[in-house]
């Protein structure tokens, strides 16, 4: 009992302890929305509706991405949006397989018609192999739909003067990504970002190619506002136990920047004090 | 008449407009939306919209999608 009791008495302590040092991570802000949490997920190559509503509340994301395709005309297949409460989540519908301005247009304006939000996620793939953006008509698309009343979110390749046209034509975040989508590959060029960083004042979401949560904590720490990422949740053999990962990564990384690294350099330090040694 | 809808060609009884025409395919979802002729129609004018026979419709809604 008495040890027992002791236990419980270090348990609180420690609990105790660690509430008076929780740390008030900063919030998000895009556009015109705020959130806590600064992963964002894709919902799909889930294996049901279920797992895809597991995985995503357990990854603590406010904002989620969706697509928009056709209707099945034999209604047969539930909806999506049975599992996810729009008032829990943010939509992100997403232009996900246009290749054409128009496409993208039109699938943003289709998404706001069907409730989705005016909030978007505006993708135009240039190259089917590497699913690269066709950045050009990716920064006109922008453009079309920031005076059609959109908030504009683009998927772009990690180039600091295309990122800077994108905030110059009124999006409210840009969106490079860290390595081809689906490849797991991590951030490919981190030098990149950080000029990403320093040249745009809206938000820098980086946006595809996280393989695992050590890549997205690496992401975070060069001070990025916040991360989307679907396959490397979806894809894992235990989706829901990746989701925590990266939830956990995700507030890591952020904490850790704004926490200041230390400078890397190439020699040693001591962290004992150098006076008091005994005289032997 | 004959209408494309989502890419199949479809037999419509009479001339109906696009609420009609979502009623008849039993689509009761407030999430989806319409384009006809490659043009969105806002949820709005969907009663206000007649359509006519070789009309091209497209019906969507949200899927599961990230990039």
């Amino acid at each position: 009992m008495d040890s027992d009791f002791k236990n419980v008495f270090f348990i609180r302590f420690f609990l105790n302890f660690s509430d008076d040092f929780k740390v008030n991570s900063s919030q998000l802000k895009i556009g015109d929305r705020t959130f806590t949490s600064r992963l964002i997920v894709g919902t799909g190559k889930y294996a049901s509706f279920e797992e895809t509503r597991d995985a995503i509340a357990a990854s603590g994301a406010e904002m989620i991405t969706l697509a928009v395709r056709r209707i099945e005309l034999d209604k047969t297949k539930d909806s999506i949006l049975n599992f996810l409460d729009p008032k829990t989540y943010c939509f992100l519908p997403n232009t996900a397989g246009c290749y054409t301005v128009k496409e993208a247009v039109m699938t943003c304006q289709l998404a706001r018609e069907a409730g989705l939000g005016n909030m978007v996620k505006v993708e135009v793939i240039g190259d089917e192999k590497t699913l690269f953006p066709d950045n050009e008509a990716t920064l006109e698309a922008s453009k079309v739909l920031v005076k059609d009343g959109f908030q504009v979110l683009p998927y772009c390749t990690d180039d600091v003067v295309l990122c800077k046209k994108l905030e110059e034509v009124g999006c409210s975040a840009v969106m490079p990504l860290a390595a081809p989508i689906g490849s797991g590959l991590g951030v490919c060029n981190p030098f990149t970002i950080k000029l990403i960083l320093e040249a745009v004042q809206v938000p820098v979401i980086v946006d595809a190619g996280v393989g695992t949560a050590s890549d997205a904590c690496r992401a975070m720490e060069l001070g990025i506002d916040g991360l989307l990422m679907n396959t490397a949740i979806a894809g894992a053999k235990d989706p829901i136990k990746m989701a925590c990962a990266m939830k956990a990564a995700v507030e890591c990384g952020r904490q850790a920047f704004e926490a200041g690294r230390i400078p890397k350099k190439l020699y040693a330090s001591a962290s004992s004090p150098l006076d008091g040694l005994i005289d032997i | 008449m004959v209408l494309k809808i989502n890419g199949e060609e479809k037999n419509i009884s009479s001339s109906i407009n696009l609420a009609e025409l979502l009623l008849e395919l039993e689509i009761v979802s407030p999430h989806c939306a319409v384009a006809l002729n490659q043009e969105v129609v806002p949820s709005s004018k969907l009663k206000q919209t007649k359509i006519h026979d070789g009309d091209n419709v497209e019906i969507v809604h949200a899927v599961g999608g990230g990039l």
